[in-house]
């Protein structure tokens, strides 16, 4: 596997960096960086993390970084996990309240061990530490009850203060969203099974629409409307499919629709494989809506949504 | 007017799940162990959520969907919510709401 970190890749100009990973030769990983400057969103600095923790140290081979900004890669914690000496040498400052360091977490206990002790430290208003503890629970979730990841989930998140926006990598090694919808969906592409995913009522764990006693098959639907609503990026990359939630146009009133295609978005089929799933999204602290209203307006859209799904009929088939 | 819950039985959720409930296990064993035994006999029940900060529709919908599912929308008339703030109180009407769409 070869990956570039690039001078920039944030979720509106990722897809460059996405269609440069090179998913070949699985055995070996290859990391090679702009000379420059690095400025890189979480979801990427999570899924080198992961490939790396995939992989015996020997396996990995990072090329000496030369970018002016190589240490914040240190200070992410990116070359620990890579169990790699970096050469780079820093002095490490308080992270609270800037950003959370790349962590593995394996297990639900941990999970809540995690968000217990690490999102307060972000030092964030309720209206704003509401949704983030809610986005980082859920898609960590849905990776220890589908992704029968090895290496559990990575994740990493950093605050800009410019942009006042918290920006969150959450990355697995695990079968992927295909391989879980599509024994009880029809899903034939890695692009449609991500579809299937994010509407509401669709569970990898039964066919029934609404789901389980355990599974409602909502989660990524209401991230996916945490985003919409409050106008921020969202990308969901898998196997081979991608699927990006684009900004929403400020003079527009929202939707929340049920099927995610006729959100504004982008989406490729054709992408690299990206062995499990990954997923970036931004929250952009000064559009955030209070946390009730949004849930106010999921609940108008997620009914209906529901409703919806059910009179999708089978059809009869004549030959 | 405000319904004043006559429960006999009542269930803190605070020293289970934290100030913020989003962990499904343990809202799992709170529906085997506390709730479906009282519901199941026709009995009422109360969950008290004083002090819980937040939780995720995940949480809400494996503590009661399948109260939902199994014992009909009646139920709800012998469940009471207590000390539910306003976004806690969102994520179970949504659950409320989604399980009577599916059912």
């Amino acid at each position: 596997m070869k990956i570039n970190i690039p001078n920039s890749a944030f979720l509106g100009n990722i897809d460059p960096f996405l269609r440069n990973f090179d998913a070949s030769s699985p055995e070996a990983l290859e990391i090679t960086a702009n000379k420059q400057w690095i400025s890189i969103h979480p979801m990427v600095i999570a899924m080198i993390a992961a490939l790396g923790l995939s992989l015996k140290p020997k396996q990995v081979r990072c090329e000496a970084m030369e970018a002016r900004s190589k240490h914040y890669l240190k200070r992410m914690g990116l070359f620990d996990f890579l169990k790699i000496d970096s050469g780079i040498e820093i002095t490490e400052h308080e992270s609270a309240g800037r950003f959370i360091p790349l962590k593995q977490i394996t297990n639900s206990e941990k999970l809540t061990e995690f968000i217990t002790e690490v999102v307060p430290l972000l030092y964030l208003s309720p209206k704003h530490a509401e949704p983030i503890r809610y986005i980082l629970s859920e898609l960590m979730r849905n990776v220890f009850e589908h992704a029968m990841s090895k290496i559990g989930v990575i994740l990493c998140a950093q605050y800009y203060k410019k942009s006042n926006t918290i920006r969150i990598g959450i990355v697995d090694r695990g079968v992927g969203i295909l391989k879980t919808i599509s024994p009880l969906h029809r899903a034939k592409t890695d692009l449609e099974a991500i579809g299937l995913a994010l509407t509401p009522g669709i569970t990898g764990t039964t066919k029934r629409i609404g789901g389980t006693d355990y599974n409602a098959g909502a989660g990524l639907f209401f991230i996916k409307s945490i985003a919409t609503v409050n106008k921020d990026f969202f990308v969901i990359y898998s196997g081979n499919g991608m699927y990006k939630l684009l900004k929403a146009d400020n003079r527009k009133s929202i939707r929340l629709h049920a099927d995610p295609f006729k959100d504004k978005h982008s989406k490729g089929g054709d992408f690299p494989y990206w062995q499990g799933t990954a997923v970036g999204i931004d929250i952009n602290l000064d559009s955030t809506e209070e946390f009730s209203l949004l849930l106010d307006l999921i609940r108008k859209s997620y009914s209906k949504a529901v409703k919806e799904q059910r009179k999708v009929y089978y059809k009869a088939k004549f030959i | 007017m405000k319904i004043i819950s006559k429960a006999a039985f009542q269930v803190k959720l605070l020293p289970k799940t934290g100030v913020f409930a989003e962990n499904k296990d343990i809202a799992r064993d709170i529906r085997i162990k506390y709730l479906m035994p009282v519901l199941e006999k026709n009995g009422e029940i109360t969950l008290d959520f004083e002090g819980v900060e937040s939780a995720t529709q995940s949480f809400v919908h494996a503590l009661i969907s399948e109260l939902i599912r199994s014992l009909g929308s009646e139920i709800l008339d012998n469940i009471y919510f207590k000390n539910c703030n306003k976004s806690i109180r969102e994520i179970i009407n949504i659950v409320v709401d989604y399980m009577q769409a599916a059912t």
